[in-house]
């Protein structure tokens, strides 16, 4: 009689139970979401075009937009932001095509090793580069630069990259990788037959390539011109280093701009708000007339037994593409980052590089202050944090999105979703109008809680994205099977769903993590006197004009993102094993 | 009738990294004639479809050479290879491919478009195609829409549109369901019948290839095993592979001293004739059809009915001889009941030596060329 009481308070408990977690993770997830994502938001445009009358009253206020819209080097900014974004698609997507079509169909040699490397400028932050390019070309004294003007005896330097072509330069070898990616992997899970078929029905290879190839991996092609668009249309580090000297502004530079000459003044953000609203318009514009490309073609191309796909042959070709591939290679990857070392070396940036010239002063002057050990140690803590707090915070947005079912997931998906398409800038001016004390009372403003808030916003869209992928290839049979051997809900959640989709709850958090370690645009804004972070440091060291020591630093930065890649690789490939 | 494909002494050896050389096609020698649809049939990792490929252009030949309606189209030795585009032949695949991004019509169209075919010609060559291929009133369609049969008709509206003589046909009915399987095996042989072409069809499915083929060709493991009609390849196969491949077969272990035929295990002996020169330990195969189940006096093998399995159509025993247990179908009229005694009869039987099978290693590292 005990036993049988025991069971059925046991089974009225569960059936209770059920009903309040499923309720309780949606609501959390839906008021997590609120906090993070939608009042940051909110705030940007509520600050825009409302503004607190004397009386105390909120009055509704387009004066600021309208002048920040009439003030010429603004528009001059925005002009030059979808200049830079269009012409880097362009480039970008036609770079990324080209070298993809060559290592995925060409018999060109070594062939996995050139793939490992045309992936590494995805790893680098790009405003490194854009520094190493800076040295180089520089207008007025770059390296190279005067190695031309003494070799040819020239007048003035020949090559200026502090210039709208410079800008494209710097962030098409950086930004390449995200069409090259996608359309190596398209390429390489094609159903070869798609091209044997018009091989047969009579087509030369060249034709192939043109009417069957391309148009299947246009998708793929899309899919990463988008993200080069709106990376670049948001991008911050690059611009800043290489246009600021000649005065070229993008927006997300002059929304930097706007707040730093305020002093952080309500005023200026408010200003730097509206800018904000401006680039978000421009984003939306761009996600949208991609969606009508995109969507208009999209098709499964997988297909049937995996046979090798056929290599084309590329005869007489061969040896001067692989030329123009190794030197691509020592353009983007080698040649910054040597130049990065040699410049960490120098006792004074300008001076030749000699050896008598080099010394290992810049690395003890780096790490004397203290600030460069704290910044990194803010780095790691905020990275950790955000990392951690994503990876759990998007697995419950997935969780409730893909398994619970909600009526309004199509709200929670967007919602989470949203701060993929806006800019950190723009995402940083929201934080700090939300975390000020206006909204919720407390201040985090100056704190590393408002960096990480940001970061949250930020990249929580990464891990939710890669933990529903994995909660959608377990069957929800698994869990009705647990339930079935007389597991509560709560025990078959924690024993069978949560273990089967930790890898991909790892590799959701190294998704976040290490972007965040590296990052300038969202922190630049954010950073206190005690929290700087390890990127904006180094662009502090460089804006105060000790090169050689941002450069130092800089070469510690990459090393430290070459040993957290190599361990993560390693992690994930163990990953793998089991 | 004029051979249409032939083979000479085609070899195909790949070199892999982790397995070294494999000869994936060792010294294939084969004449198609005109008209007839002649298959390759074996398991994966046979060579037949490398085979196939090697015939549209798409692999070169370690060695020999290949001609086709006569002309030569590949040849090791010269190093002459004729790129498929240029071969003039019509090809299926198994996994249809179809472009996704083209219209049914625009798929059909598509030879007739590269050979720059003037546009009414081609709207009048490709409706004449979808009509014999059943898809007319489909041409603005795009191909994701419609189902695995229709996709795979229009892989052959686009093959048969250009008027081929030889057509190349890569499993095209393996991702079909059963049903559509074989009324699709009717389609291309009726079209066969319009359009006359040669046909080479490479399959795993035997029965399909059975149904199909005027001759084929088993192979195993990068060598011809047995070129022949579907019926004499059935009835008279020249190895344990083809008899185990065509049909269902039993085999069972027995020695052969002084004139008597003992099943492995057992020391009764079985009623059949010995081909001369015989002795020793040897293999007899059968197939459960060819056994019968007979009374005493006609002279049959001595033992009992292990287990009876009704079968739609026919009634199956397990029957136990010597060490083996031996599968036996008969019509429902011949009746027996689990335990019963009774005697077996084997109807002419085939011999073969004892060890002919291949070690499954070898096998197994064929699959993964």
């Amino acid at each position: 009689m005990k036993l049988f009481n025991k069971d059925d308070s046991m089974a009225v408990l569960d059936g209770k139970k059920r009903f309040n977690l499923d309720k309780a993770l949606t609501i959390t997830t839906f008021i997590l979401l609120l906090i993070i994502v939608i009042i940051p938001v909110f705030m940007i445009i509520f600050n825009t075009f409302f503004v607190k009358a004397t009386t105390g009253h909120w009055a509704f206020d387009v004066s600021m937009f309208k002048t920040q819209l009439s003030e010429p080097k603004n528009l001059s900014a925005m002009w030059n932001t979808v200049k830079i974004a269009i012409l880097t698609t362009i480039v970008g997507t036609i770079a990324g095509v080209f070298y993809a079509w060559l290592l995925g169909r060409s018999d060109i040699p070594a062939k996995g090793l050139m793939k490992a490397l045309f992936n590494i400028p995805y790893m680098f932050p790009p405003f490194l580069g854009a520094m190493a390019w800076d040295m180089l070309l520089n207008g007025r004294g770059g390296y190279f630069n005067k190695f031309l003007m003494r070799v040819f005896q020239l007048e003035s330097a020949p090559i200026n990259i502090n210039s709208i072509w410079g800008i494209v330069f710097v962030e098409v070898s950086y930004y390449f990788p995200f069409v090259f990616m996608q359309v190596v992997a398209a390429l390489e899970k094609m159903d070869p037959t798609l091209e044997e078929c018009a091989r047969i029905a009579g087509a030369k290879q060249s034709t192939v390539i043109w009417r069957i190839t391309l148009p299947l991996t246009k998708p793929a092609i899309s899919a990463g011109a988008l993200l080069i668009l709106t990376t670049s249309l948001a991008h911050f580090g690059v611009p800043s280093i290489i246009g600021y000297s000649q005065g070229i502004y993008t927006l997300p530079t002059r929304i930097y701009a706007v707040i730093y000459n305020a002093g952080g003044s309500f005023e200026g953000i408010r200003q730097g708000a509206s800018l904000s609203v401006l680039l978000v318009a421009v984003v939306s514009l761009a996600l949208i007339i991609q969606n009508k490309i995109l969507s208009s073609g999209s098709f499964d191309i997988i297909k049937g037994k995996s046979t090798r796909p056929t290599l084309i042959k590329l005869r007489g070709a061969k040896y001067p593409l692989l030329v123009i591939c190794i030197v691509t290679l020592i353009i983007i990857v080698v040649v910054p980052l040597v130049m990065i070392v040699l410049v960490s070396f120098l006792k004074a940036y300008g001076l030749p590089l000699k050896l008598e010239n080099f010394t290992f002063a810049q690395y003890k002057r780096v790490f004397k202050g203290g600030g460069t050990i704290d910044s990194i140690k803010n780095s790691l803590f905020a990275s950790i944090t955000a990392g951690v707090v994503c990876m759990l915070l998007g697995t419950l947005v997935a969780y409730v999105v893909q398994k619970i079912k909600p009526k309004n997931k199509g709200a929670l998906e967007f919602m989470s979703m949203l701060p993929y398409a806006i800019p950190g800038t723009v995402l940083s001016i929201g934080v700090i109008l939300a975390w000020q004390g206006a909204v919720f009372g407390i201040n985090l403003y100056n704190t590393i809680w408002i960096i990480i808030v940001a970061y949250l916003a930020r990249y929580l869209s990464f891990s939710m994205k890669t933990s529903s992928a994995a909660l959608l290839q377990v069957s929800s049979s698994l869990e009705e099977a647990a339930r079935a051997c007389g597991a509560s809900h709560t025990e078959s959640l924690a024993d069978i769903t949560l273990p089967l989709i930790r890898p991909a709850m790892v590799s959701g958090f190294f998704l976040i993590f290490l972007p965040a370690m590296r990052e300038v645009t969202t922190s630049i804004l954010l950073y206190g006197p005690k929290t700087r972070t390890l990127g904006v440091q180094i662009y502090g060291l460089r804006d105060a004009g000790m090169i050689p020591q941002a450069a130092a630093l800089a070469t510690v930065a990459i090393g430290i993102i070459i040993v957290l890649n190599t361990l993560v690789n390693y992690i994930v490939k163990d990953r793998k094993g089991v | 009738m004029a051979d249409q494909i032939i083979l000479r002494n085609v070899t195909k050896i790949f070199t892999t990294k982790t397995l070294g050389d494999i000869t994936a096609v060792d010294n294939f020698n084969i004449n198609v004639h005109e008209g007839e649809c002649f298959s390759f049939l074996g398991p994966s990792g046979c060579g037949k479809s490398t085979t196939l490929r090697m015939i549209a252009g798409f692999e070169d030949l370690t060695a020999g050479e290949i001609e086709l309606c006569g002309k030569l189209v590949s040849s090791s030795e010269k190093k002459l290879y004729v790129p498929p585009e240029e071969r003039g032949l019509g090809m299926v695949f198994q996994a249809f491919a179809v472009w996704p991004h083209m219209t049914v019509f625009d798929n059909v169209a598509f030879p007739l478009a590269i050979k720059k075919v003037n546009k009414v010609d081609i709207k009048k060559r490709v409706a004449e195609a979808l009509k014999h291929t059943s898809l007319s009133g489909l041409e603005d369609v795009y191909p994701g829409e419609l189902s695995g049969g229709q996709q795979q008709r229009i892989a052959l509206a686009r093959a048969i549109v250009t008027n081929p003589k030889v057509m190349l046909l890569d499993e095209p009915l393996s991702n079909l369901d059963p049903k559509l399987r074989e009324t699709m095996r009717f389609e291309i042989k009726s079209l066969q019948k319009k359009f006359g072409f040669t046909i080479i069809f490479v399959t795993h499915d035997q029965s399909e290839a059975m149904a199909i083929s005027d001759r084929m060709m088993v192979c195993d493991m990068g060598k011809i095993m047995q070129i022949d009609t579907p019926e004499n390849l059935y009835n008279h196969p020249n190895s344990r592979f083809v008899h185990n491949f065509l049909g269902e077969s039993t085999f069972i272990k027995v020695e052969v001293k002084g004139g008597k035929v003992y099943p492995e295990g057992s020391n009764q002996a079985l009623d059949i004739e010995i081909p001369k020169g015989v002795q020793g330990k040897m293999v007899i195969a059968t197939r459960p059809n060819e056994i019968e189940l007979t009374t005493p006096s006609a002279g049959g093998f001595k033992t009992h009915i292990e287990k009876r399995i009704f079968l739609t159509d026919r009634t199956e025993y397990l029957v136990p001889v010597g060490n083996q247990m031996v599968k036996i179908q008969t019509p429902h009229r011949v009746r027996y009941n689990a335990q019963d005694e009774c005697y077996v009869k084997f109807i002419m039987p085939i011999w073969y030596p004892e060890d002919d099978e291949k070690t499954e290693a070898e096998r197994n590292k064929r699959q993964l060329i």
